[in-house]
């Protein structure tokens, strides 16, 4: 019965400090998953039937044109 | 991967209200929408700016986040874009979004919300590409075209960039250089103080080398 003592005050620590633990207690929102139609990628359809690598080419080309340190020298 | 953003460069946005007038002509955007709008802050002050806004197609898109029917999807690219079948005008996204960007049209006499519209990046939506479907409900689909959004295409000055982002922000770090090697501009880029903090070192060798002047008290503005 020695044994009794000890194990009844490790119980007790045990559950008393059972509510002093910190755990995150907000709300973790999950960004929601996406219910609607599916969409096609950009370069899926006529003019570049599916070649990513062409419709990357041409948005980068294009989006040079925004630079006039390009166009002018 | 692109991934798509717009970027306002307030040094040369002259306020023409060009990139409203592009976008409600190419996505026939009706009237009382405005998917995209021009700021002006410090009106009538010295140090008056002018940025041109629309949907800034976040990352981690607040809009995305509080839909309650879940409508947002982000493309490949980075677009934000949403299904409006499924949208319920419900305005949360409205009250999420930092920028105003989700707009609703007046329907009828006591201004009922119809369904939230928005800018798509020139990306049209979940419909077919180019169909008469996807112009009536998004707009144009330029970028399917391998075309960036009318708004930043058609910017007179180049104010408003559109595009990858990494090939827009090379872009802008060429211009500010440029400027701070001519000497024309004598200090960083216009809001660089507010997102950073101001630096003494390292002068000549970034946008942000040169103290700022005086930052201008803020005040209300104009859309």
């Amino acid at each position: 019965m020695k044994w009794l003592a000890p194990l009844a005050v490790a119980t007790a620590v045990a559950l008393g400090l059972a509510a002093c633990g910190e755990r995150p207690q907000v709300v973790q929102y999950k960004q929601g998953s996406y219910q609607g139609k599916p969409d096609t990628p950009p370069y899926q359809n006529s003019p570049y039937n599916g070649d990513k690598a062409a419709w990357d080419r041409a948005v980068a080309t294009r989006a040079q044109n925004q630079n006039e340190y390009k166009r002018t020298n | 991967m692109a991934r798509m953003k717009f970027l306002c460069d307030a040094e040369r946005c002259i306020e023409c209200n060009g990139c409203v007038t592009a976008c409600k002509q190419e996505n026939d955007v009706p009237w009382g929408v405005n998917r995209r709008r021009v700021v002006t802050l410090n009106d009538g002050q010295p140090g008056q700016r002018a940025i041109s806004v629309a949907c800034m197609h976040c990352s981690d898109a607040p809009c995305m986040a509080v839909c309650p029917v879940d409508c947002f999807y982000h493309t490949e690219e980075g677009v934000v874009l949403h299904d409006k079948d499924l949208c319920i005008g419900c305005g949360y996204c409205f009250y999420a979004c930092p920028f105003g960007a989700p707009q609703f049209p007046q329907q009828g006499a006591f201004g009922v919300r119809g369904k939230m519209d928005k800018c798509t990046f020139c990306a049209g939506g979940p419909e077919p590409d180019g169909s008469e479907a996807e112009f009536r409900k998004y707009g144009r689909n330029r970028l399917s075209e391998g075309k960036l959004p009318a708004c930043a295409e058609m910017c007179s000055t180049k104010a408003l960039l559109g595009g990858d982002g990494d090939v827009i922000a090379d872009i802008y770090r060429t211009r500010v250089t440029m400027r701070a090697a001519r000497g024309t501009k004598s200090g960083p880029p216009w809001g660089w103080d507010t997102a950073y903090a101001p630096t003494q070192s390292a002068a000549g060798t970034s946008p942000g080398p040169v103290p700022a002047p005086a930052p201008a008290p803020a005040s209300g503005g104009k859309s």
